[in-house]
């Protein structure tokens, strides 16, 4: 535990260098916002490598695309925007010192999140399934794709499943808060740690806001098979 | 540090407004997916992703009500991520090279 040393009227999550909690989370937010842009690079890699991919392989990217169902790609995009939705409503919580509804709202993002995680292992089950997976058996139709398809399908599972883990790892710091607003140490004063959560679980959001359409969607007006 | 400026708590309106709009991106990217519109289907799929990440970005992730030192560091992601995605993809463009493409 960090303790302040302003006076015994100092509020116990206040570290020693900080004037008043205000600059604490001023600090706080700004360290986030840093390692969102390391992370928004260690994506743009992922990124700069599907891009360049699809465009020397358009035909591949587009007739692989259409092996993913949009219908589940439209539902896992709806219920994480509404998990994004439900995040917001526990920070506007723990701003307004509701301490019942943070944890409800914090436990309903946790819910969402785990709906979203559902369908995609069963996404990639089915993936499974139609030998679409590079390295287990990968087989893909027509024969002369099978190359490119075989890059978009790893782009595929490399992109989703870093985004995957982020969502569990997500999880990890939702319990976190739910424990540390049981405790009652989220209070009004010191709503800084769900408001940080917060920007992890909205930028884990934004990825995917992304995945969606550069995944599920490429070429759909268009028949290939 | 200089003086710290006043807490700014986003109303519950601004939230479910964001939801809203949110939503109508998604219904309309997977519309306009299907639609044939040309060299314009990956554009129009980027700029709807780019408003809703914009979006995001402002209100639920509160920047608009941020410090300018936040608004500068997350301007400063943008940046390192075109240099990525550009730089990038201006040598592998300009390239001679009949090996790939």
């Amino acid at each position: 535990m960090v303790h302040g040393h302003g006076g015994h009227d100092a509020h116990p999550a206040l570290a020693h260098h900080f004037e008043n909690l205000e600059e604490q989370r001023e600090a706080s937010t700004l360290g986030m916002w840093v390692f969102l842009v390391t992370e928004v690079l260690f994506f743009g890699g992922v990124f700069m490598a599907y891009t360049l991919y699809r465009y020397w392989y358009p035909e591949a990217f587009a007739a692989a695309s259409h092996h993913l169902d949009v219908t589940l790609g439209t539902f896992n995009t709806v219920v994480l925007i509404g998990s994004s939705l439900t995040m917001a409503l526990a920070v506007h919580a723990a701003q307004t010192g509701d301490r019942t509804k943070v944890m409800l709202f914090l436990i309903l993002t946790m819910v969402l999140g785990a709906i979203f995680l559902g369908v995609k292992g069963y996404e990639y089950h089915h993936k499974y399934v139609e030998h679409h997976i590079p390295g287990f058996g990968f087989a893909f139709e027509p024969k002369e794709l099978e190359g490119p398809a075989t890059l978009f399908f790893s782009l595929y599972f490399f992109m989703t499943g870093l985004h995957a883990l982020h969502m569990v790892i997500g999880f990890g710091i939702m319990l976190w808060m739910l424990k540390w607003t049981w405790s009652g140490l989220i209070t009004k004063d010191y709503a800084a740690p769900i408001e940080i959560a917060g920007l992890y679980w909205h930028f884990v959001d934004i990825v995917w806001i992304f995945l969606f359409p550069l995944l599920y969607l490429i070429g759909r007006h268009a028949t290939h098979h | 540090m200089p003086h710290t400026t006043e807490h700014h708590i986003v109303p519950l309106k601004v939230y479910f407004t964001i939801f809203a709009i949110l939503m109508i991106g998604t219904a309309l990217t997977v519309q306009a997916a299907f639609l044939d519109l040309g060299a314009f289907n990956t554009p129009i799929a980027l700029a709807i992703a780019i408003t809703k990440a914009t979006v995001v970005v402002l209100y639920f992730m509160h920047v608009k009500y941020s410090d300018k030192m936040t608004k500068v560091v997350v301007l400063g992601s943008i940046f390192w991520l075109l240099l990525l995605l550009c730089i990038t993809m201006i040598d592998y463009l300009t390239r001679s090279w009949k090996t790939y493409g």
